[in-house]
C-alpha cells in the first residue's frame, strides 16, 4: 500500500538540494572553530548558511544563532529575553514555549483561533515589563496570528516579542523587520531541511541576557557546541528551495482535501481566519481523534491529532480547547500538506476519509454508560 | 484477517502478536495507557507510559506490525479504580482484572477494534474458545496453572464472539517463552506482572485511601455476639477470611480468629473462630455464558481465582442467583463466584456483602 504523507507540520519531507547539501558538507573536514585550513573550509559553510537564512528572514546574520532545533530556539530565547521581566503567551503556543516558561500568564485567543489582542492590551496596560511569545502560525490549525499588531502594542507598553516562526517559515512570507519583533524561532526539518537544527534569528534592537547553554563560547558565546555544520547546510539549501514553493498551488490542493471532508461531515476549525495554505484541521464530531489517525493511518493516509507525546497517545488539543471548541476538541485531526504533495494524495485522501468516516459515524453510542 | 492485538507489554500478548502475524494475518497492535506510570511508581519525571508500552511498540516494530498507544486513563480511572476504591469503603474485596476486563479491554477494544475495520480482538489471556453448536464457549486454559478464566466470566458472549485466545491451548509458560524466542521479540524472559498493574509499587490501601479515605478509617473488631475485642486501622485494609491484622483479636479463648464479615457503615470487623463458614452465596451482577437456566442448575464454582472447584447448585428465584455449596466455605464479599461444567465457564456473579455479614446467626462455625 502506498502511503500518502499528509503532516507536514510534524515534519516536511527533505528536499533535494537539502540532500545534496547535506552530503557535500559531510566530505568537507573541519571544526569552525580551528584554525586551520580545514577549519576555515567549515567555518565558510556555516557563515554562507548564516548569511543565506538571516538574508530569508529579513534579519542581520550575526544575529542569528544557530541551535538544536525550533524547541531549542524557543528556549534559548525565553531565557535571553525574560530577564526581570513577566511572561505573557499565547493559549495556543506550541509546547516549546509553553514548557520553556510554565509560570507564565497567558493570553486567550478567540473562537476563531487568533490571539486576543484586546486581552493582551490590557495585560500589557499595567506597565510591568514584559516577555509576550506568540506564535506566527499555529502548528495545528494553521491559523496565522496578528503578530505586526502584537509587536507594535508590545513595543508601546516597553514589552519584549518573540515569535515561534517554526510552521510559518517556508509555508508564507516572513520578515523579522516587518513584523517588528523581538526574536523569531526557526526549524530545519519544517520547511523542509534535516532534522537537529533551527535558528534563533534577533532583531538588531533585542537584548540578549544569556545563553542556554555556554560551552566553548561558540555562536559569538551565545550557544556553546559545535554547530552541525552538515544538518545546517542542509537547512540553508531549504531555505532557498521553499522559496520557489507555489503557495496557491499548496493552498488549491489544501482546499480540495477539505471540500471532500465536509461533504463527510468534518467541521472545520479556525476556518474564519486566515490560515496556512497547506494546513486544515478537521473535526468530525462523535469520532474520537485518536481513532481517526489510526484507521486512516491503516488506509495509508498518515495525519495527526492533537500533540502526541513520546509514548505516541494523542491527548486533547490544548489549542483547540483554547479556541471553546469543547468536545470537538477531541475529535479533530490535523492535514498539513508536504510541499510536494500532489493532487493523487488529495484524492486518496478524500477516498479514505469517506470510507473512515462512515464506519465511524455509525458507531457514535457515547462510551458513558457502558458496563 | 485483520486482527487488533491487544498488547500490554509482556510476553503473552508479545506471543500472541507474533503468532498471528507468523499465520499471516494483518496484526495491528494496540496498548491501552491506563494510568501514570511515571506517578504509579513515584518516580519523578518518569513517562507516563512507562516501559512496557516501549516494550510492547518495540515488539510491534520486530514484527513489523502496525501499532497504537490508546489513552484510556480516564476511562480506567472511572471504571476500574474509582469502583476499586469504593468496594474497599463498602467493606468488599473487588478484583479490578474483573472490572477492567468488562469495561476496558473486552467492551472499549472490541469497538475499536470494529472502527478499525478489524474481524478480531485478540489477547494473551489463558483461556480457550471453543465455538460449539450453539456459538462461541468459554473454557479453561489447557494449562490449569494460568487458567484465566474466573477472570473473564463477566464478558458477554457477544464480546466472546469478537475475540481470539491463543494461548488457551499453550502447555504451559515455558511454551510461550519458547515461541518469544523463536520469533526473536526481545520480551522472551521478561518477568511475569504481578498483583495489580496500578500499584506497582506500596500498598493497594494508599490507592484505596486517596479516593476513600473512610474506608481506611479506624473501628472495633467485634466477635459475631457483638463483643468489643480489638481495634482495627480501617475496614478498607480487611477481607472475610484473613487471620492476619487482628492483634490480640487474632487468638480468642484459644481459639484462632479470622474475620467472618465486615460491617462498614459502622466501621466494624467481625471475627469468628476459623473454620466458620456458610453454605449461601448470593450474586449480584451475574453474567451467563449459556442460555440462562430455568431451574436450579448443578454445576462446580469457584470463590477464589486460585482455588480447586467446588460442587455447587445455583438457583434463579425471582431475579435473584443464589448458589448453595454442597460444603460450606468462607467467600469473600466482592470477590466473583465463577460456574464451570468441567472445563466450560457457565457463567458468574460478584459476591454480596450482606449476604455474609447481616445474618450472622446463619453462619455455622
Amino acid at each position: 500500500m502506498k502511503t500518502h504523507y499528509l503532516d507536514a507540520n510534524a515534519t516536511q519531507p527533505i528536499r533535494q538540494a537539502a540532500r545534496e547539501a547535506v552530503a557535500a558538507t559531510f566530505d568537507v573536514v573541519g571544526n569552525p572553530s580551528s584554525v586551520h585550513g580545514p577549519g576555515r573550509a567549515v567555518r565558510r559553510i556555516l557563515e554562507d548558511a548564516r548569511e543565506t537564512i538571516a538574508l530569508a528572514f529579513c534579519g542581520r546574520p550575526e544575529d542569528l544563532i544557530f541551535t538544536s532545533g525550533g524547541t531549542e530556539a524557543d528556549a534559548a530565547a525565553i531565557h535571553a529575553l525574560s530577564a526581570n521581566r513577566r511572561i505573557l503567551v499565547s493559549a495556543i503556543e506550541h509546547d516549546a514555549v509553553r514548557s520553556a516558561c510554565p509560570g507564565a500568564g497567558i493570553v486567550p485567543v478567540l473562537s476563531g483561533g487568533i490571539v486576543d489582542l484586546h486581552a493582551l492590551e490590557q495585560r500589557l496596560r499595567d506597565g510591568i515589563p514584559s516577555l509576550v511569545c506568540l506564535m506566527l502560525a499555529n502548528n495545528e490549525t494553521g491559523v496565522i496570528q496578528p503578530v505586526r499588531q502584537a509587536a507594535a502594542l508590545c513595543r508601546r507598553f516597553g514589552a519584549l516579542l518573540h515569535v515561534d516562526a517554526v510552521q510559518a517559515a517556508g509555508r508564507i512570507p516572513v520578515r523579522l523587520d516587518d513584523l517588528g519583533a523581538h526574536s523569531l524561532a526557526l526549524s530545519s526539518h519544517k520547511l523542509g531541511g534535516p532534522a537537529g537544527c533551527g535558528a534563533l534569528l534577533l532583531a538588531a534592537d533585542a537584548p540578549f541576557f544569556a545563553p542556554l547553554i555556554a560551552g566553548g563560547g561558540q555562536e559569538r558565546g551565545r550557544r556553546g557546541g559545535t554547530p552541525a555544520a552538515a544538518p545546517i547546510a542542509g537547512f540553508a539549501a531549504a531555505v532557498r528551495a521553499s522559496a520557489g514553493d507555489d503557495p496557491l498551488r499548496l493552498g488549491a490542493l489544501r482546499d480540495a482535501a477539505e471540500r471532500a471532508a465536509v461533504d463527510c461531515g468534518a467541521v472545520v476549525c479556525g476556518d474564519t481566519a486566515h490560515r496556512l495554505p497547506n494546513t486544515v484541521c478537521l473535526a468530525l464530531p462523535g469520532a474520537a481523534a485518536a481513532v481517526q489517525v489510526m484507521a486512516l493511518d491503516l488506509e495509508g493516509i498518515a495525519v495527526s491529532a492533537g500533540a502526541a507525546c513520546s509514548s505516541g497517545k494523542v491527548q486533547a488539543s490544548h489549542v483547540l480547547t483554547a479556541m471553546g471548541l469543547g468536545t470537538l476538541a477531541g475529535e479533530a485531526i490535523r492535514v498539513s500538506l508536504p510541499w510536494n504533495a500532489v493532487a493523487a494524495d488529495i484524492d486518496a485522501f478524500a477516498a479514505a476519509y469517506r470510507r473512515v468516516a462512515v464506519r465511524l459515524r455509525p458507531a457514535l453510542a457515547p462510551h458513558a454508560g457502558r458496563s | 484477517m485483520r486482527v487488533v492485538v491487544a498488547m500490554s507489554g509482556g510476553v503473552d500478548s508479545s506471543v500472541v502478536a507474533g503468532l498471528l502475524h507468523e499465520a499471516g494475518h494483518e496484526v495491528i497492535g494496540v496498548t491501552l495507557q491506563l494510568y501514570d506510570h511515571g506517578a504509579a511508581t513515584g518516580r519523578k519525571g518518569a513517562c507516563c507510559a512507562g516501559q512496557d508500552i516501549h516494550d510492547a511498540r518495540r515488539v510491534a516494530d520486530r514484527l513489523g506490525i502496525a501499532h497504537y498507544t490508546i489513552d484510556a486513563e480516564a476511562r480506567f480511572a472511572q471504571a476500574v479504580i474509582a469502583p476499586f476504591a469504593d468496594s474497599y469503603a463498602n467493606g468488599e474485596t473487588p478484583v479490578p482484572c474483573i472490572r477492567c476486563n468488562q469495561t476496558v479491554k473486552f467492551a472499549d477494544l472490541p469497538d475499536l477494534a470494529r472502527d478499525l475495520g478489524a474481524e478480531r480482538l485478540a489477547t494473551g489471556h489463558y483461556v480457550r474458545r471453543v465455538d460449539g453448536p450453539d456459538g462461541p464457549e468459554l473454557h479453561r486454559a489447557a494449562d490449569p496453572a494460568r487458567d484465566q478464566s474466573w477472570f473473564l466470566f463477566a464478558t458477554t458472549l457477544r464480546q466472546l464472539d469478537m475475540c481470539l485466545f491463543p494461548l488457551g491451548g499453550m502447555e504451559d509458560k515455558r511454551a510461550v517463552r519458547d515461541v518469544a524466542q523463536r520469533l526473536g521479540l526481545g520480551v522472551a524472559e521478561k518477568p511475569d506482572s504481578q498483583d495489580i498493574c496500578f500499584v506497582p509499587a506500596g500498598d493497594y490501601a494508599d490507592v484505596v485511601g486517596k479516593t476513600r479515605p473512610d474506608a481506611l478509617e479506624a473501628g472495633e473488631i467485634v466477635t459475631s455476639d457483638g463483643r468489643v475485642v480489638g481495634r482495627h486501622d480501617g475496614v478498607g485494609r480487611y477481607t472475610v477470611g484473613q487471620g492476619k491484622r487482628l492483634g490480640d483479636a487474632a487468638m480468642l479463648r484459644g481459639e484462632r480468629q479470622i474475620v467472618v464479615a465486615t460491617e462498614p457503615g459502622r466501621r466494624r470487623i467481625v471475627v469468628g473462630p476459623r473454620g466458620t463458614g456458610t453454605d449461601t452465596v448470593r450474586l449480584r451482577e451475574v453474567n451467563w455464558l449459556i442460555a440462562e437456566p430455568a431451574g436450579a442448575i448443578r454445576c462446580s464454582v469457584k470463590l477464589r481465582a486460585r482455588e480447586q472447584p467446588r460442587p455447587a447448585s445455583v438457583r434463579i428465584a425471582d431475579g435473584a442467583t443464589t448458589v448453595t455449596l454442597d460444603e460450606s466455605a468462607l467467600p469473600a464479599p466482592g470477590q466473583a463466584c465463577v460456574f464451570y461444567q468441567d472445563e466450560r465457564v457457565l457463567g458468574g456473579g460478584i459476591i454480596v456483602r450482606d449476604a455474609m455479614s447481616l445474618p450472622l446467626d446463619r453462619l455455622t462455625a
